[in-house]
């Protein structure tokens, strides 16, 4: 459905991203890994039109398309939900969820957004006790749950989540692998970018790694290891993540449970 | 936060299920939740309530001509011109912008409406939509310099204060000033058009029935939605407060020549801005693109438009002052629009409780904020001070918003209401 080939972002002197490609099908969960500073988040910013690529084509259901504004990007069906999570302090949760997508534009309609935001909410067990506070009352794992909601209004197409589970509790982890499942029952295609392995294998369908902005491996979840993503996201078998296991004498599968240091 | 009633609802409302919320039930709690939001900072429009009743205290003491009806009248009405002003710092200052040109774009718009009107004998309300179109046309200027190359507000407009001054002075020509005739319905229209008294009782009556039934009728959708809502006694208060307040003003004003119709103007326009930033996607966009104009780029809003909108908004509202000032003082001259009206219009926008640092603030404050500023400019004048002090004092004043602003905002970040 989505897929990119060749992109490149440089920044001044730093090249963010070089030649990467990637595709996302529809119904499809892909994983993007990387280190600190892979170009994970740049390589979001580019599908949400937030920033332009220099170099590279995006095909997005087989047509090449050119994402300038954040507004093309909601047009097309992409939705993201950012790292820096891009929600207003002085607006309440309401305004937030449907901030640049109110219902009924020129009489807002407060009582079924209102409702709305109770259901996503809702349905992302949100621990928020009301939604009539400004934004800046939330705590951190609070605001990442709003900002979660707010890609699934408006029927996207494809859904990127840049470390969506950063700062969540143990329940609201879980429901947004549930939330993530769920997407890919109903055909989205979701881009998860994370820095936990345990959630890679837990609801990814492949997974892509990132190394120093370029394109450093593509896997099938079902059938790698943790240790093999690992491996390609520090660039080498014997890095930090294995000696560390070798040293606990359980190689393998540490990792795996305390999910990588972010 | 809003309270429930209705013991026949037996469940709990969709936005009161959490545990850690405090029942907050009829008037007592609407009352609490008022007190809490205050304490936490978020002081809306009690600082500038608080501090009118101050100053008038204060001038009624050394003058007591200063709160008779027939001041009362004359402060209504001279408060108009700059408040319609003070209305366009308002959105600016919600985009975190400012516009420091509003006194001199008013200047030449009153200079354009005199030289069309009466030196080119243009029908009035040809002379006034042209000065109109040069606010409009000026705001659309700034926004495209701002849009286009990113240059400063403050800077744009500061160019502008001076540029559309001598742009003033240059159509004005060498004479310098332009009599307005008394019998134009322009003049009139400031200077002589009251509110007969029975039509006066008649819109607070109106008012207030309106608050109600819009209250009701939002309340009794919440409520299907299952959503908490204002209970009826809450709605009663709050909308006989609004007769019985309304009522005695009017009454009071009424014991002179009563309710300017350029006063009711004003208040239309301050309600249909109230309504236009409170209920409408522009206005959240405005409020958004002054909280976190990056989150609301994100979000799909254009910002360029909103700024642009702003700025011929301002410029526009801007024009209007300066039509009204025109016909108020029978005269556009070389000092319209000129002085302490530019400080005047953003302090009254500040005084009213918008922040200076962008993303809150509301109509009503540039209505409370005027009714402050002129009350000082009255009371000084009444005193015989002349400028010189009511400048000083006009400043101080000022400065005190806005160290009031700051603080708020210290305390909002501190409580987390941003
Ligand atoms: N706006 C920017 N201006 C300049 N450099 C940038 C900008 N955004 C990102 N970079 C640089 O691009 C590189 C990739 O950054 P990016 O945010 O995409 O990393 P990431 O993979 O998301 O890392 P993390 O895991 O820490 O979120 C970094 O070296 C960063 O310094
Ligand atoms: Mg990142």
């Amino acid at each position: 459905m989505l897929s990119l080939r060749g992109i490149g972002k440089t920044f001044g002197a730093v090249a963010a991203l070089t030649d990467i490609d990637l595709d996302v099908a529809a119904g499809q969960v892909v994983a993007v890994v990387g280190d600190n500073g892979a170009g994970k988040s740049t390589l979001v910013k580019i599908l949400s039109g937030v920033h332009r690529p220099d170099s590279g084509a995006i095909t997005f259901e087989s047509r090449v398309v050119d994402i300038p504004t954040p507004a093309a990007a909601h047009r097309l069906g992409i939705a993201t939900v950012f790292q820096d999570l891009a929600l207003c302090e002085n607006l309440n949760v309401v305004e937030n969820l449907f901030l640049g997508q109110e219902l009924r534009p020129l009489r807002l309609n407060t009582v079924a957004m209102e409702t709305r935001s109770w259901e996503l909410l809702r349905r992302l067990s949100a621990k928020i006790p009301t939604v009539r506070v400004p934004v800046a009352a939330l705590s951190g794992g609070q605001r990442q749950t709003v900002a979660i909601a707010r890609s699934l209004l408006g029927n996207p197409k494809i859904i990127i989540l840049d470390e969506p589970t950063a700062a969540l509790g143990v329940a609201q982890t879980a429901e947004v692998l549930n939330l993530v499942e769920r997407l890919r029952e109903n055909g989205l295609g979701v881009i998860m970018i994370t820095h936990n392995m345990a959630d890679v294998k837990a609801v990814a369908d492949v997974v892509a790694v990132l190394r120093l902005g370029r394109n450093n491996g593509l896997f099938d979840v079902k059938d790698v290891s943790t240790d093999d993503i690992v491996a390609a996201i520090t660039g080498a078998r014997d890095n930090v993540v294995a000696q560390r296991a070798a040293r606990r004498g359980e190689a393998g599968n540490v990792a795996a449970e305390e999910g990588l240091p972010s | 936060m809003k309270t429930t009633d209705s013991p026949t609802v037996v469940t709990v409302a969709t936005d009161l299920q959490d545990e850690r919320l405090q029942a907050r039930d009829g008037l007592r709690g609407a009352v609490a939740a008022l007190l809490d939001r205050a304490r936490s900072g978020d002081l809306g429009m009690v600082p500038v309530a608080v501090g009118l009743v101050v100053i008038w205290t204060v001038l009624q003491i050394l003058n007591p001509v200063f709160l008779s009806s027939a001041n009362l009248v004359n402060l209504t009405m001279e408060s108009v011109p700059v408040g319609v002003m003070a209305l366009g710092i308002v959105c600016v200052l919600l985009v975190g912008q400012i516009d420091l040109s509003v006194g001199s774009v008013s200047g030449l718009s009153a200079a354009v409406l005199a030289v069309l009107f009466i030196g080119q004998d243009l029908p009035v309300w040809g002379a006034i939509l042209a000065a109109l179109l040069v606010g409009v046309v000026v705001g659309w200027l700034y926004s495209q310099i701002f849009n286009r190359f990113g240059v400063p507000s403050f800077v744009i407009t500061l160019a502008g204060l001076l540029g559309f001054l001598g742009m003033q002075l240059y159509v004005l020509g060498t004479k310098g000033s332009i009599n307005l005739p008394f019998d134009s319905g322009l003049v009139n229209f400031a200077q002589l058009a009251f509110v007969p008294p029975w039509l006066s009782y008649v819109f607070v009556v109106v008012a207030a029935g309106v608050l109600f039934v819009s209250g009701f009728l939002h309340a009794r959708e919440r409520r299907t939605a299952g959503l908490s809502a204002r209970s009826l006694p809450v709605l009663v208060t709050r909308s006989a407060a609004l007769l019985v307040g309304l009522g005695l003003v009017v009454w009071y004003l009424n014991q002179t020549r009563g309710v300017g119709w350029m006063f009711v103007l004003f208040v239309a326009l301050v309600l249909i801005m109230h309504y236009l930033l409170s209920r409408t996607k522009w206005g959240k966009a405005v409020y958004a693109v002054g909280g976190n104009t990056e989150a609301a780029r994100r979000a799909g809003i254009n910002v360029k438009a909103v700024y642009s909108s702003v700025f011929v908004l301002c410029s526009t509202f801007a024009a209007v002052g300066g039509v009204l000032a025109a016909a108020r003082l029978a005269a556009a001259n070389q000092s319209s629009g000129t002085g302490d009206v530019n400080l005047n219009a953003i302090a009254a926008a500040v005084i009213g409780g918008t922040s200076l640092f962008g993303g809150r603030g509301s109509a009503f404050g540039a209505l409370l904020g005027m009714i402050v500023i002129q009350s000082i400019s009255s009371g000084l004048t009444l005193l015989n001070l002349d400028s010189s002090i009511r400048f000083a004092v006009t400043g101080a004043v000022l400065l005190l918003a806005v160290i009031v602003d700051s603080v708020s905002r210290r305390s909002r970040t501190s409580h987390g209401r941003a």
